[in-house]
């Protein structure tokens, strides 16, 4: 910070004026070449012999506006889906990474069961988690068996505790031996080093990649349609074949993207302060 | 009556032995100096003293018990030792107040206004109650090292431990950390110290123990190690030091 009273010098000047030029000329430039490859894209498009065909069979107003309320109802399976098995999985991973750094003899089943079920579940394909619990658990006939929406659930949680269960382990590991030391020296025990000094560094470090595997999750929970839900993209899927026309695909990513949006944008910003807090100070 | 007495230990890493049947004994309200070059023990042998490190050979005594029993709980051993090291160690999530008060807490179960109001008074006695709500990075090393000593005392110890707490400042910081090292003497606090500052040593120990190669080579009052050493080595890492302009 420059004091108030404090006046430039000349070549403090020259070189404000310089660096003034420079912005004006840099934004020109990006104004125009955005202008240029915008133009050469719209052009490359719709010139493109098969354009008026492709633009009646994915661009179609009228079957969007149609098909709109059923991919809605459909999406808002998503998001109740997604919110329910984002909480699960990340419980569930970060109770695993826990179980997974214990110590001592009697633990080792524990963290034996811990490190097989990360190694298992980030292995399998979704899909055949998904199958095997939504057509293989109801097979059993047990007494009470949840909804196969509950078992499409559980098997996203399963899948995705595996992967945010890694991220946790991560975060638990990059927290310095020093750390360790200083509270285990102030008489902490174990337990009380991971809950109060351990595991909130690890977490507020390894949040960015936390919540990009949110994101991902947002595109899979879509997966239990196959076992007869009707997610969004299963009713685009409908109206598709009611029409012959593959606009409501195209309305489904959309609302996707949408959808996205703010959980990148969440992303975003928690990366931003991390980078921030690490480098502040 | 020896609050502390470490007989024979033995530590070893990777086949090499960092302490090497080293016997140390500290009195109620004594200050020792642990002095020596980099990897003679003096680190470790903190360290072992708090159970951060476990015994390859040895016996430690703490108050007349066998702390380095394998059935002893360490939990309960550390709360009575205070430790600070090099680096500060402070919880860089946690607030200043956050970060003393932490143990009194969880630890020592004491009400959250009671373990505020101490960590308070204890900082205002340090000239940082100012920085209560502050974070760690917020702080200069001096400042940090100077929390981290109260987050120590504010568990009541018996005996403080402090491993080189002035290494990793800048030199005009130095004083306030060795300032305030000063006044727990005057308390009649037990401390021992590994440290560089041999002219802080002279000052502040009642006893100075040269370490080389995991033993204790030479030990008595600082005048004498400082002054007229009888070891050779000892000798040889003293006029080390006076060259680097260190005493």
């Amino acid at each position: 910070m420059t004091l108030l009273d404090h006046v430039p010098s000349e070549a403090q000047l020259r070189r404000s004026a310089y660096r003034r030029r420079q912005t004006v000329y840099s934004v020109l430039v990006a104004a125009s070449s955005t202008a240029a490859l915008g133009t050469l894209l719209v052009i490359a498009v719709t010139g493109a012999p098969g354009w008026d065909r492709v633009r009646r069979s994915f661009l179609d107003p009228e079957i969007a506006r149609d098909a709109l309320p059923t991919v809605l109802s459909g999406l808002w399976l998503n998001v109740r889906l997604l919110a329910c098995c984002a909480v699960g999985a990340l419980l569930l991973g970060l109770v695993i990474a826990v179980l997974r750094t214990l110590r001592g003899p009697v633990f080792f089943p524990v963290r034996a069961l811990a490190a097989g079920y990360t190694y298992t579940f980030r292995g399998l394909p979704l899909i055949i988690v998904l199958y095997l619990l939504t057509l293989g658990v109801p097979g059993l006939r047990l007494q009470g068996m949840p909804p196969v929406l509950v078992l499409g659930g559980i098997a996203l949680v399963l899948t995705y505790g595996g992967y945010l269960a890694e991220v946790f382990r991560a975060g638990i590991e990059s927290v310095h031996s020093s750390q360790l030391a200083a509270a285990r020296s102030l008489g902490l025990t174990y337990r009380q080093t991971m809950r109060h000094v351990v595991l909130p560094q690890a977490v507020r470090r390894v949040a960015p990649p936390l919540l990009n595997d949110v994101v991902a999750l947002q595109k899979d929970v879509g997966l239990v349609s196959l076992a007869g839900p009707i997610d969004a993209v299963r009713a685009a899927q409908i109206a598709t074949a009611q029409t012959f026309n593959y606009t409501p695909y195209v309305v489904a990513g959309v609302l996707f993207v949408l959808l996205a949006i703010p959980l990148i944008a969440v992303t975003d910003w928690v990366t931003l302060r991390a980078a921030r807090r690490q480098s502040g100070g | 009556m020896a609050l502390l007495r470490c007989r024979g230990l033995r530590k070893e890493f990777g086949g090499h032995a960092v302490l090497d049947h080293l016997d140390l004994t500290v009195a109620e309200h004594q200050v020792v100096a642990l002095i020596g070059a980099s990897g003679s023990g003096k680190s470790t042998l903190l360290r072992c003293v708090n159970l951060l490190e476990e015994l390859d050979d040895g016996t430690i005594e703490l108050d007349g018990e066998d702390i380095s029993d394998p059935r002893v709980d360490p939990d309960r051993v550390r709360r009575r030792i205070g430790m600070v090291f090099q680096a500060y160690n402070l919880f860089p999530h946690l607030s200043v107040l956050d970060n003393i008060t932490l143990a009194p807490r969880r630890v020592h179960r004491r009400g959250r206004a009671e373990a505020e109001a101490q960590a308070r008074e204890l900082l205002d006695r340090v000239g940082l109650g100012a920085k209560a709500d502050a974070y760690p990075d917020r702080l200069s090393g001096g400042q940090q090292q100077r929390v981290a000593i109260v987050r120590a005392l504010a568990n009541s110890p018996r005996l403080m431990l402090l491993d080189e707490v002035t290494s990793a400042l800048d030199p005009e910081l130095v004083g306030e950390v060795l300032a305030m090292i000063r006044d727990l003497k005057a308390d009649g606090m037990t401390m021992v110290l590994a440290t560089h500052e041999m002219g802080f040593a002279r000052e502040v120990a009642d006893e100075v123990c040269f370490l080389d190669a995991g033993r204790v080579i030479e030990s008595g009052p600082p005048e004498q190690v400082l002054g007229e050493p009888t070891q050779p080595r000892t000798r040889q890492f003293l006029r080390r030091i006076i060259e680097a302009g260190r005493l």
